[in-house]
């Protein structure tokens, strides 16, 4: 494991869902890439954030303070915890100068929660319809779904610990339903 | 009140809290763990409910969810009402209200009785033969009637302040149904290390083992060891137990609804508790478990309160502790009504007779009657009873060999106990779309070959007797398990002693020595179908059971039919004297009982029904007073009107702020999609119509996006960033669907371009600043941008900072007047807007919203995809051939361009109107006519596509797409109004500024 | 809620995820212009429309975006195979025998 998860919370604000057995969390701003191209473009990306990118469908790479996401044939997500996003849009955009691809600086698109606790699973299979058992979603595995009715990506960080994405302004919605799923849990 | 019918002991209440509720106003006590129909009965209770069709009293018939007669509503508070609830399926609560149904004004005296005088209206088919003439009366006469004379129960009239949860599961193995059979199922599949799911409707895990007062398993009492096997599987991580948990519909793929009824039991549910939930479940294996149901005996008065089955006797005596009767008779025609007649007597119930309709009775269950001391009578039918809103006495007959009926007399009883054997349950497997065959020997319809991944175990599947069932949800729960997984386990069945399987059944109407037309014997109680019903039916020509169900509306109840479809079936099958396979049986549909809508919605209404879109900028609209409009998922800012103004005023103030001074405008809503690589321009020459090969850097052009077909499909401003890159903008509402349609073209026919499509709605706030003082206005905030018009003209882009924030600079105008759209990344979007709008302040301008930007744009003849176009309108219909680029090989739509009826004169073309009166506004979809009072059926020449009052021009005007539009300049047409037609002139669809000089100033 | 798998992220995912996407292997005249009207209508909007077998365009809309190929019965609606686009269609008369086996 890298010394620090690329996704921590945002200290700023305070966490969302809170019960004994599960937590929910705004994460801190950080930069995110798309990439697409092949793999010849996705190999000058890894050696330029130190993380090999995936190759192998629904995995994800981490190295300390960047993670890779595969979430396509020819489609990464790349999360890098630095202030600059313009210095990281440049820093790899040249490692692939030679290589057909198309790298766009989407930091801003999405906002991230961090959904923790041994309750976690449970609390997104209100919405989310995949089945968290870790043989079928181990940790480290990483894809695109639907919260109810907001497209999602989700990423098993660790056992207990899930990463979703939302676009924006599909971001209160989410969190309005984990709230709402949430209260029966400080019920119980 | 005092529980009369309760007994000394036993059950599983707690006779230790006591809880009081009210059933139609008048106080009861019950005990925890009652049903509200085991504490009526307890109470000595019968009387429940009146009948959807001829309102006769009706008891308490069954102790599950097929009960027909006992629906309750029941409100919390006022206007939460939920009907249609079954007793036995509702636990009380201390202070619970349940209302009975169907009555007025009460239940002993209920005007609606008048009905039943009038029976021979309303036979089968009564609902089409009375309500069919003449028509005119079904809106005023008939429909009010129905209404008000029918209906179940009472909707609730508040919206629904309860909440609803929803949760998906997956596991191995989902065990529908909780008796034996389920308990055994899931036990052995849990052993196998399977995830395992185990649901059930009632209230309690355990089924008939609750109430299985005699039998022993392992060599413990029966319920002791439900109790043992329960909290094993409630120790297993891997198994889920939900009681209350109705498996409502099972569809496609092991997909298999079920319903959890969370605090519905409670008496002060805790608010952050949902009140159902509902659970979607995706299993690899189904087991079902749902046992079967006791068929009621077709004999004539067989509706009079105080006539129950003999299953639900004993299972209100023994979990309840609540008697049926003090005395009571007991119609057979199987064994297992014996074994209530035993534990009645026990009980110290006094058991008048067993009629059984079977000559000489035998077997085990008949022995502990006779030794019981129990007087049997063999060859013995019920042929009536008497009683006015509960059973006195039931009129007895000795059937003779030859199949006639002599009359034996009355024996006084209050209660009266049937069992007309057993019929599998089936409802899921059939929702499972497996086909049921029936079985000679079972005398039932069973479930053939599955056509899931799924089993039936237990008496469901035609297995009786608690050793064989068993056995059998051992097996299928073993099976199951090793289905999905390598290491199933062969467990180890346990020894039962009692419980032995109970012969014997009958189906259909039963003889009598009773006047046939005068007498009715009920075959579904809840909808009023007697024998006669169905026979009437197969004698006006309905043969086919799907049909004889809805001419008499048999088995339409709550229940489906469960427990009147085999006796409905075979009195159709000996008057159509054909065998019953031939029949047919209707199909079970999902649900298996009645689901509330909120399960159905969970959590979607609401500001949670959909996703709601909000801009960075929202908050600040808000604060300004903005009236919001809906397009698509986002909420936009519509116009901002200042105290005291209406819309109409707000709109022309900003209007005319825009054009005179500057406008700020929220545009974040757009479409963005990032196009890069080194094929983007190609890429974009081919699926837009105008030429992009040669856009050089930094320059904007307007594109038009058609589909195949040719017709337009969306439009955008591209902008060309570097010489792989491009900002491509679309409409709001067609972002995702032009994502999709390019993301079609790239992978599927073009996958050898080296061009990549990154939707960036969402990265960039978008603020639109426009008008003669836009620069101004944001010069002082730009840094490292020459924004003077030789440097940055019209239609270019620009990188570099505002606020100190990066953006990309476009300078385009969707208004007329010069302007600027401003990118900035989305969570700096607020702080730009801020700076921005001081300045705009500062010179007298002002935000404004979509409304005005439609005037403006419409001012200027610009369209709105969705508003002018509709789907079915080439560039040429709307004045923008311009826009095509001709030189050009191909691109998506262009073949399409020249087709016959494209090319063809006469298509309706984008124009102006001016109406002669110029404080007329026209409505938007009017039609427009060549003369004013056009003959009946004259198509019209088109219609109105946009509308509003211009300040620039002091009057109203209009867009309009009017066949041969353009050859029609200064000809006067007619719009249709509310109050009549009126004139118009057709003028160029550019109403301002046409020569475009300011824009580019 | 029918199950489909994605043959790019290769697991089973519920339909909700997917969207249809029309008859599969119907390609784009490479040189539309020189079609006559006929020809071009054809292409546009003539259908096979089979009691049975039919390919068709899926695409996984909710997950990796990816459009893909299946056959589908379309009478019983089940998926009798999926494959990546540009991989060649199964022969459908084969299928249609196999499923008898
Ligand atoms: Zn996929």
């Amino acid at each position: 494991m890298p010394e620090k998860s690329v996704y921590s919370a945002n200290a700023h604000l305070s966490p969302i869902v809170v019960t004994s057995n599960v937590r929910v969390e705004e994460a801190a701003p950080l930069v995110r890439l798309s990439l697409r191209g092949g793999e010849a473009a996705a190999s000058h990306a890894g050696a330029s954030i130190g993380a090999p990118l995936p190759l192998e469908p629904l995995t994800s790479t981490m190295a300390d303070k960047a993670a890779a996401f595969w979430l396509g044939p020819d489609e990464w997500q790349i999360a890098i915890q630095e202030g600059d996003a313009t210095a990281v849009f440049e820093r790899v955009e040249t490692a692939m100068a030679d290589t057909p691809h198309s790298l766009v600086d989407v930091s801003e698109r999405n906002r991230a929660l961090i959904i923790s606790g041994p309750k976690a699973a449970w609390l997104l299979n209100s919405q989310i319809f995949l089945d968290f058992d870790e043989a079928v979603f181990p940790v480290g595995m990483v894809t695109r779904t639907l919260f109810g009715k907001a497209d999602i990506m989700l990423w098993r960080q660790s056992e207990d610990i899930f990463v979703l994405e939302a676009w924006r302004s599909f971001m209160p919605y989410v969190i309005e339903l984990l709230q709402e799923a949430s209260r029966e849990l400080e019920a119980a | 009140m005092t529980q009369d019918f309760r007994t000394s002991a036993g059950g599983r209440i707690d006779r230790s809290s006591p809880v009081d509720f009210t059933f139609d106003g008048k106080a009861y006590r019950g005990f925890a763990g009652d049903t509200l129909a085991s504490a009526l009965l307890a109470n000595g209770i019968h009387l429940v409910g009146r009948s959807y069709k001829y309102h006769r009293p009706r008891g308490i018939i069954t102790a599950g969810s097929e009960e027909p007669n006992a629906l309750v509503g029941i409100a919390r508070e006022k206007g939460q009402n939920t009907p249609n609830l079954r007793a036995p399926q509702v636990e009380i609560y201390q202070g619970l209200n349940a209302e009975s149904q169907n009555r007025y004004p009460s239940l002993s005296f209920d005007v609606g009785a008048v009905n039943d005088l009038l029976s021979p209206l309303f036979v089968a088919g009564f609902y089409y033969k009375t309500f069919m003439w003449p028509r005119s009366f079904w809106q005023k006469v008939y429909e009010p009637f129905i209404r008000s004379a029918a209906g179940l129960g009472k909707a609730p009239t508040d919206p629904d302040k309860d909440r609803y949860a929803n949760h998906y599961a997956h596991c191995d193995v989902l065990v529908i149904g909780s008796g034996p059979a389920g308990l055994a199922a899931a036990t052995a599949a849990a052993q196998s290390g399977a995830r395992v799911i185990l649901c059930d409707e009632q209230s309690e895990l355990g089924g008939s083992l609750l109430h299985d007062r005699t039998s022993a398993v392992d060599g413990k009492p029966a319920v002791d060891w439900a109790a043992d096997a329960i909290r094993a599987l409630s120790e297993n991580d891997k198994v889920t137990l939900l009681p209350r948990t109705t498996g409502f519909g099972y569809y496609a793929q092991n997909f298999v609804a079920l319903a959890e009824r969370v605090t519905d039991h409670l008496a002060n549910p805790d608010p952050r508790l949902p009140r159902e939930r509902l659970w979607q479940v995706r299993a690899k294996e189904v087991v079902i478990a749902t046992g079967a149901i006791e068929r009621p005996l077709v004999f004539p008065e067989n509706d009079r309160p105080g006539v129950m089955m003999a299953e639900a006797g004993r299972i209100y005596l023994n979990r309840y502790g609540a008697m049926a009767g003090k005395r009571v008779v007991i119609a057979t025609a199987c064994d297992t009504a014996y074994r209530t007649a035993v534990d009645l007597k026990a009980a110290g119930v006094d058991v008048a007779v067993i009629a059984d309709l079977r000559p000489d009775p035998a077997g085990v269950h008949v022995d502990a009657a006779r030794s019981a001391g129990i007087r049997i009578e063999g060859a013995c039918v019920v042929t009536g009873t008497k009683g006015r809103l509960r059973v006195k006495s039931a009129r007895l007959g000795r059937i003779r060999p030859d199949g006639s009926v002599t009359a034996m007399g009355e024996e006084a009883c209050d209660s009266l106990l049937m069992s007309g054997g057993w019929t599998p349950n089936v409802s899921l497997y059939s929702q499972s779309r497996g086909k049921v065959a029936w079985d000679e020997d079972a005398g039932a319809y069973l479930p053939g070959a599955s056509v899931q991944h799924e089993r039936s175990a237990g008496s469901c599947h035609g297995v009786f007797g608690l050793q064989a069932v068993l056995e059998d949800g051992y097996a299928a729960g073993e099976n199951a398990a090793r289905a999905v997984t390598s290491a199933a386990k062969r467990p180890k069945v346990p020894a039962v002693t009692g419980g032995e399987e109970g012969a014997g059944g009958t189906l259909g109407a039963l003889p009598h020595d009773r006047d046939p037309a005068r007498v009715r014997a009920f075959i579904d109680f809840q909808n009023d179908v007697t024998a006669k019903d169905v026979k009437l039916a197969v004698r006006e020509g309905f043969h086919s059971i799907e049909h004889i169900k809805r001419y008499t509306t048999t088995g339409m109840a709550t229940d489906q039919g469960r427990l009147s479809n085999m006796n409905a079936l075979s009195v159709a099958s000996k008057t159509l004297e054909k065998p019953i396979p031939q029949v047919g049986l209707t199909t079970f549909r999902q649900p298996y009982t009645p689901v509330t809508f909120g399960t159905f919605a969970t959590t979607a209404r609401g500001e949670a029904f959909d996703p709601v879109r909000r801009t960075p900028m929202h908050d600040w609209a808000v604060e300004k007073g903005a009236e919001f409009e809906d397009v698509s998922l986002w909420k936009r800012a519509w116009y901002f009107p200042k105290p005291g103004e209406s819309m109409h005023d707000a709109v022309a103030r900003e209007c005319a702020t825009v054009r005179e001074s500057v406008g700020i405008f929220d545009a974040t809503t757009l479409g963005k999609i990032e196009v890069v690589g080194p094929d983007a321009a190609e890429f974009l020459n081919r699926v837009y119509t105008n030429p992009f090969l040669k856009l050089g850097v930094g320059r904007l052009r307007y594109g038009i996006m058609l589909n195949e077909a040719g017709f337009i499909m969306d439009d955008g401003v591209v902008g060309r960033i570097a010489e792989e890159r491009f900002h491509v903008t679309t409409t709001t509402g067609g972002a995702p669907r032009v994502l999709a349609h390019l993301e079609d073209y790239l992978q599927t026919e073009w996958p050898d371009l080296n061009v990549w499509l990154t939707s960036t709605t969402e990265q960039w706030a978008v603020i639109a600043v426009q008008g003669p003082k836009a620069r101004d206005v944001i010069a002082p905030l730009v840094e490292g941008i020459d924004l003077s018009t030789e440097s940055m003209p019209h239609m270019s882009v620009r990188e570099g900072k505002i606020c100190g924030v990066p953006t990309r600079l476009f300078r385009m105008s969707f208004t007329g007047e010069a302007g600027y759209e401003i990118n900035v990344p989305a969570s700096r979007g607020r702080e730009v807007w801020d700076a921005v709008w001081n300045n705009v302040e500062a010179v007298g301008g002002a935000p404004y919203g979509t409304e005005t930007m439609h005037v403006l744009r419409a001012e200027k003849g610009y369209i709105i995809v969705g508003q002018e176009t509709d789907g079915t309108v080439v560039p040429d219909d709307v004045g923008m051939d311009w826009a095509v680029g001709k030189k050009k090989a191909d691109f998506i739509g262009m073949r399409s361009l020249a087709r016959p009826d494209i090319v063809v004169a006469g298509r309706k073309q984008l124009v102006g109107v001016l109406t002669n009166d110029p404080k007329v506004i026209l409505e938007e979809g009017a039609q427009v006519t060549a003369e004013a009072s056009p003959a009946l059926k004259t198509p019209a020449l088109g219609y109105v596509t946009s509308s509003y009052y211009s300040s620039a021009l002091g009057r109203s005007m209009a867009l309009a797409m009017i066949a041969d539009g353009r050859g029609r300049m200064g000809d006067t047409l007619y719009v249709s109004t509310a109050e009549g037609a009126v004139a118009v002139e057709i003028v160029s669809p550019v109403f301002y500024d046409a020569e475009g000089g300011k824009q580019v100033a | 809620m029918l199950l489909i798998t994605c043959p790019y992220c290769g697991v089973e995912r519920p339909e909700i995820e997917f969207r249809y996407a029309g008859e599969a292997h119907i390609a784009r005249p490479a040189e539309p212009s020189k079609l006559t009207d006929e020809e071009w209508a054809e292409y546009l909007y003539m259908r096979t429309n089979p009691k049975g077998l039919l390919a068709e365009r899926w695409r996984h809309a909710h997950g990796c975006g990816r459009f893909f190929n299946a056959i589908r019965d379309t009478v019983s609606d089940r998926f009798v195979t999926i494959y990546k686009m540009g991989e060649a269609k199964p022969d459908l008369e084969r299928l249609v025998v196999e499923a008898a086996q």
